[in-house]
């Protein structure tokens, strides 16, 4: 492992859902207004994510009064306080682009068929999702101390 | 706080503790033997030469390798100095180590280091010329324009900026604060970018 990579494993947060473009997800985000803190959600359709490990980001796009609105978060900032996937998208390509030309009614994903079940059958059986979150639960122990 | 040596990383970014992302620049900085402490009664000034990257004998020449053993040094590839001020302790002696652990997070620091080669580049990237018309019949695409008048003074100033080679040369950039630093591994962390490609060799003073 490089020492570019361990800095950037201490920043990776564990609690991240997995969600991937076409999903619609529900963003908490801490705004900070003067002294007051308060959560805003930001709900929206996932059209890309970019980057890798720390420095991975995503975009949500929205229509907001008729107006098409896109935010990009970093996937582990600690601003957010949580992420939920409200609906899984079916598409066929990593980023979305295409949505951006297509108003009303053909601006939408298609939602992927039964995939609360595969979801649920999938998710606790993945012995690969497992380990890499202990994987990285270990290096923060490690590298806590500094 | 003092001066060291060190080599470039790479770049990343951290969360601070508000949230916002701070790019960082990090480096694997000493340990740095002091190699030779030079004074004013002797050397006519006054500076201390640390050496940063341990070799093996093949690599460093015999006086080289003399003057590393005098001052119970362990062989080390580079060696540069630095003013006495720079490095901040008067009482500094030979074959004593500068770490990491003289920089303090928080604090502000200039780094040097030698660019990136950029080849023979025209007007355009190297002096920020702007660019002529590129389309309805334009010839002037990047070219660097009028280099002077004609019978009179009929040469071309010293000092007009022209094409050439551009980078791989000394710079330093000012006014970068230190983020945080790892005993451990030697490491600093640098807020923003320095000069260099990643792996080169940087000095690092307060500034």
């Amino acid at each position: 492992m490089t020492v570019i990579e361990s800095l950037e494993r201490m920043q990776i947060r564990d609690d991240v859902p997995e969600f991937r473009p076409g999903d619609t997800v529900r963003v908490h985000f801490q705004v900070i207004e003067g002294q007051r803190r308060r959560v805003q959600v930001f709900e929206g359709t996932v059209i890309k994510r970019q980057g890798a490990s720390s420095r991975e980001t995503f975009t949500v796009r929205k229509q907001s009064f008729g107006v098409g609105v896109e935010r990009t978060f970093p996937v582990h900032s600690p601003k957010i306080e949580k992420i939920e996937r409200t609906m899984q998208g079916d598409v066929r390509r990593a980023k979305l682009y295409y949505l951006r030309d297509r108003v009303g009614k053909k601006a939408r994903v298609r939602e992927l068929q039964n995939w609360q079940t595969t979801q649920t059958a999938s998710t606790p059986v993945d012995p690969e999702a497992v380990e890499a979150v202990e994987v990285i639960a270990e290096v923060e122990e490690t590298t806590g101390d500094e | 706080m003092a001066a060291i040596i060190g080599r470039k990383v790479g770049m990343t970014q951290i969360f601070a503790e508000d949230g916002a992302r701070i790019p960082l620049t990090v480096i694997e900085a000493g340990p740095c033997p002091v190699v030779q402490v030079k004074t004013e009664e002797r050397d006519g000034y006054s500076a201390v030469q640390l050496g940063f990257g341990a070799a093996k004998p093949k690599h460093i020449n015999k006086p080289e390798q003399g003057h590393l053993k005098k001052a119970g040094s362990p062989l080390m590839r580079h060696l540069h100095e630095f003013s006495t001020d720079e490095v901040g302790a008067a009482e500094i002696a030979e074959g004593e180590m500068v770490t990491v652990e003289s920089f303090v997070p928080g604090s502000y620091v200039k780094v040097t280091g030698t660019s990136k080669g950029k080849g023979y580049a025209g007007t355009i990237k190297r002096h920020n010329f702007k660019s002529g018309p590129k389309s309805h019949g334009s010839h002037n695409v990047r070219g660097p324009g009028s280099i002077g008048a004609a019978a009179y003074p009929a040469r071309v100033f010293k000092g007009i900026r022209m094409a050439g080679h551009m980078g791989a040369r000394q710079v330093t950039q000012r006014g970068l604060q230190i983020v945080d630093r790892d005993v451990q591994r030697n490491l600093l962390l640098i807020k923003g970018a320095v000069p260099g490609a990643v792996g080169s060799i940087v000095w690092v003073r307060p500034d």
